[in-house]
């Protein structure tokens, strides 16, 4: 460096600059592109049968008639099913492993918890078809109608084929209870001392202390964590694609194969046989992309608080 | 361009300075400086000369601005978002916030080492010192350039001898006085006009503070250095001259056996009594 | 909130406690913990009987013939599923080429500008894109990439897959990044070093362990994805590495072995769930273990 002069350009950092906003704003390009060319290639369907898409229980590619409710309701029915199992079992976990497991207990019980978010989802629906589905079959569904005897309620009634909305649900709550459970664990994790040395302090049991200081304090974020666990829900498709049963019709019996509006796409979507049906089942996938979206903000709104709480 | 000295530093003006430096050129002048941080002024209409070869030492209670303006010096202060400066500082003479001027060649003439050592932990020791002079050149030195002048500096910061048989470790098995010295040396191997520290041994034990105010004290003369620090023993210690701050506001600059016996301000004396902060 | 918190606890208490006495209260709470305990049980027992089933399911029907050998017609028995594992690991790769520059790009980005607006905003559509159903991403590919050129391609999967990975790389990266010291940024600023000099050989390099960890775990969840590919790689019966032709994966080949009626067809699928799934967590494993030695000193 010879001369000494001060002056001289830094092309580098505009280079740098330019290439990490670029790469930071693909990200919001990516979500828009993908909204834009869903919503595009579903319009002529939406446009179609306007309500009746999401009310009809008609599917008929042949006649070209298409209404998505037995989707929406398999959709809604399935992921509800896999809330109400897997919640109370994964805040059970997440509580045993904050509050109560001995140390040695605490890693590997989380490691195992932990994987069964790790199994690829092909591979629940391979564990499904051959072991689940013919226990279902041949075990639970009878157990289930005829010694409980519920087969005269609704919800149990009808044969027991073995692929079924139950078996959704079942499975799905395996799948989603991970989720629900590590998000519960943070915020436990996250509940101060103070909180619970004060509910000690004045004379309470510790499922009392559970019950009225750390709950209380966790429970926007264990709702966000399950909101959480309740978008995956929404979305998984494999698995659920091969135990459901796949067929067009709302029935109130779990027992009965139903329709989810992911496994519906991955089901037909190769064969689809006109523009129409193409369009129709855009249609069911944006309208998929509308409810976890929603479902999706209002979770991370929802730890994000949480968070907020923590810190401050 | 006609300077207006602050009245404080009258007392400098006068030839009468020990080293028998005085007449010596400032390397470095800072004129009418001020430094914001969003709306907070932290530093305050400062003009102070640096002169070449000598050591000066910046003191004074902590948040009175002494790191900020030193920041200034090689325009590291407006790394931080939301902050800015007013003024000029002179090296040679030339505007360093001119426009058109690069704070990267302004940063490679004026060397900065900071209070908590920062070697790269994926370099190696040697990899560390040649880090800022790698970086310099258009083209790559070669690699007997790079070690000689790896040698040359861990040479001048007396830490040849500990490191020499492990050049290729990781500076992060050092102690943290020798991290700080590795600072040292990998600023001097750009080669700087000035150094910059900034409380170089805040976090270091007295031996390996001792260490380093032996080194400061070796590089008058090749290096300008100005030297924040919160002891005035330091201070006293390693700097031909002294300069206080007060509130952003530079109080006095003098020669530092001047300062430290018959300041010629209250409020330094104040300070260096021990009456406040 | 703490003297809220106390307060609602005492009042609770209080009008408990003349109705239960302290054996009874007791009793509960070790009934409680007790359930906690069978929830622990019942959660991990699904994973158990999983692995227990691949372990002997899948490797009686395993042997080398299963990693060399491509996919026979129905009757024939034996038959591997090479294709399938060449095509996952060209998506894999297809993907990763894309997905790690864009992710860790922004992931950068997003480190860099802290409280920037463009930043939260990419940092929340980050993770809106990340809750995205699979499904979902798959029939974007198809619609902007398969259906213009009339032809499912390996290139669509690849770029399917990217998507899914993208928001999973960005945020570790930014997390990663964040865990570098300011101070080494500024240590190379006052060198001289460029600021892009410095985000790439300083920061970036002292956070690359923990970015490739967080890339590895991203791959471990790409590469058993299935949805996305169903409508963009397709599957192919036959051997292909052509970035424009239709190519096989092993989650593809698994659900269509598993849905078909023949029993060797169902034994070659429980093979390839054993080998994807050992994939998967063996790529894990080596995320989780293999680089947190080597990155422990320089995180703080």
């Amino acid at each position: 460096m010879p001369s000494t002069s001060l002056h001289g350009a830094s092309a580098g950092d505009r280079i740098y600059r330019f290439a990490t906003t670029a790469f930071a704003l693909s990200i919001p390009l990516l979500l828009v592109l993908l909204g834009v060319e869903v919503a595009v290639a579903a319009w002529p369907a939406l446009k179609a049968f306007k309500f009746s898409f999401l009310t009809s229980s008609d599917w008929d590619a042949v006649n070209g008639v298409f209404g998505a409710a037995p989707a929406i309701y398999g959709t809604i029915v399935s992921s509800a099913l896999a809330l109400v199992i897997a919640t109370p079992l994964a805040i059970g976990v997440a509580i045993f492993l904050s509050e109560f497991a001995p140390a040695w207990l605490r890693q590997p019980v989380a490691f195992f918890v932990d994987l069964l978010a790790a199994i690829p989802s092909v591979v629940y629906g391979l564990w499904g078809i051959f072991v689940l589905v013919p226990l279902l079959r041949e075990h639970v569904m009878p157990f289930l109608a005829d010694r409980l005897h519920l087969g005269n309620t609704p919800f149990f009634s009808g044969p027991a084929y073995g692929p079924s909305m139950l078996a959704a649900g079942l499975i799905l709550a395996i799948m989603v209870l991970p989720y629900i459970s590590s998000v519960t664990r943070e915020v436990l994790m996250a509940v101060p001392r103070a909180q619970r040395e004060a509910a000690l302090a004045l004379g309470a049991t510790r499922w009392e202390m559970i019950r009225g200081a750390v709950l209380p304090y966790a429970s926007s974020g264990i709702m966000g964590g399950v909101i959480l666990g309740l978008g995956r829900a929404l979305g998984e498709t494999m698995a659920v694609t091969m135990v459901i049963g796949n067929r067009h019709e709302i029935s109130a019996s779990l027992f009965a194969p139903g329709y989810t509006m992911a496994s519906l796409i991955a089901n037909e979507f190769s064969e689809a046989t006109n523009d129409m049906h193409l369009s129709a089942l855009m249609g069911v996938g944006a309208v998929l992309l509308a409810i976890t979206l929603v479902v999706n903000i209002i979770a991370r709104w929802l730890v994000w608080r949480v968070q907020r709480q923590a810190r401050a | 361009m006609p300077t207006t000295e602050p009245r404080t530093l009258t007392t400098v003006a006068a030839p009468t300075v020990a080293n028998g430096a005085a007449d010596a050129q400032p390397l470095v002048s800072v004129r009418a400086l001020d430094a914001y941080f969003g709306a907070t002024r932290a530093v305050r209409d400062v003009s102070v000369d640096f002169v070449e070869g000598q050591v000066t030492a910046i003191i004074g209670p902590s948040g009175c601005g002494k790191s900020t303006l030193l920041r200034c010096l090689n325009r590291m202060h407006e790394t931080i978002a939301g902050a800015r400066t007013e003024g000029e500082v002179l090296l040679d003479g030339k505007d360093i916030y001119a426009r058109g001027v690069n704070p990267i060649a302004v940063r490679r003439r004026i060397g900065m080492v900071f209070q908590r050592p920062t070697p790269f932990p994926t370099m190696s020791i040697r990899d560390n010192v040649v880090a800022g002079f790698r970086a310099a050149g258009h083209t790559a030195p070669s690699r007997a350039e790079q070690d000689q002048i790896a040698e040359w500096a861990l040479r001048r910061s007396a830490l040849w001898d500990e490191v020499k048989d492990r050049l290729r470790e990781s500076a992060m098995a050092l102690s943290g006085g020798q991290q700080q010295r590795l600072c040292i040396a990998r600023a001097l191997a750009t080669r700087p006009r000035v150094l910059l520290l900034d409380e170089p041994t805040a976090s270091l034990d007295p031996l390996s503070t001792q260490k380093v105010e032996e080194l400061v004290y070796e590089l008058r003369g090749d290096v300008t250095v100005v030297i924040v620090t919160h002891n005035m023993q330091q201070a006293a210690r390693v700097s031909d001259r002294t300069a206080f701050m007060l509130l952003g506001e530079l109080v006095e600059v003098a020669p530092t056996t001047r300062m430290f016996t018959s300041p010629a301000d209250a409020r330094t004396e104040a300070y260096i009594t021990g009456r406040f902060g | 909130m703490n003297t809220r918190m106390s307060a609602r606890m005492s009042t609770r208490m209080s009008t408990r406690a003349p109705r239960r006495s302290v054996r009874a209260r007791r009793a509960r709470s070790a009934v409680m913990i007790t359930l906690t305990v069978v929830a622990a049980l019942l959660a991990t027992l699904p994973l158990i009987f999983i692995l227990a089933l691949l372990l002997t399911q899948g490797a009686s029907s395993l042997n080398w013939a299963f990693f060399t050998a491509m996919p026979r017609p129905v009757g024939e028995s034996g038959g591997g599923m090479a294709n399938a594992l060449a095509g996952t690991v060209m998506l894999i790769t297809i993907a990763s080429a894309l997905g790690l520059p864009v992710g860790i790009g922004a992931g950068m980005y997003l480190a860099e500008h802290r409280g920037g607006r463009l930043a939260s905003v990419v940092r929340f559509l980050s993770d809106v894109l990340n809750g995205l159903p699979s499904i979902v991403v798959g029939i974007f590919a198809w619609q902007f990439l398969v259906r213009p050129v009339h032809r499912f391609s390996a290139l669509a999967g690849g770029i399917a897959l990217a998507v899914m990975m993208i928001p999973l790389v960005t945020r570790t990266t930014e997390e990663m990044i964040r865990l570098v010291p300011d101070a080494l940024r500024e240590a190379a600023l006052a060198l001289g070093y460029p600021r892009w000099r410095t985000s790439l050989t300083v920061v970036l390099r002292t956070a690359l362990p923990g970015i490739v960890t967080g890339a590895l775990v991203a791959v471990a969840r790409i590469a058993g994805e299935t949805a996305p590919l169903l409508f963009t790689a397709f599957g192919n019966q036959f051997w292909s590495t052509s970035l424009t032709q239709p190519i096989s994966a092993l989650p593809l080949q698994i659900f269509s072995y598993a849905i078909s009626p023949y029993d060797e067809w169902h034994a070659l699928a429980w093979a390839g769930a054993l080998v994807l799934l050992a994939l998967v967590l063996v790529i894990s494993l080596v995320a989780k273990f293999a680089t947190r030695s080597r990155f422990g000193s320089a995180n703080d």
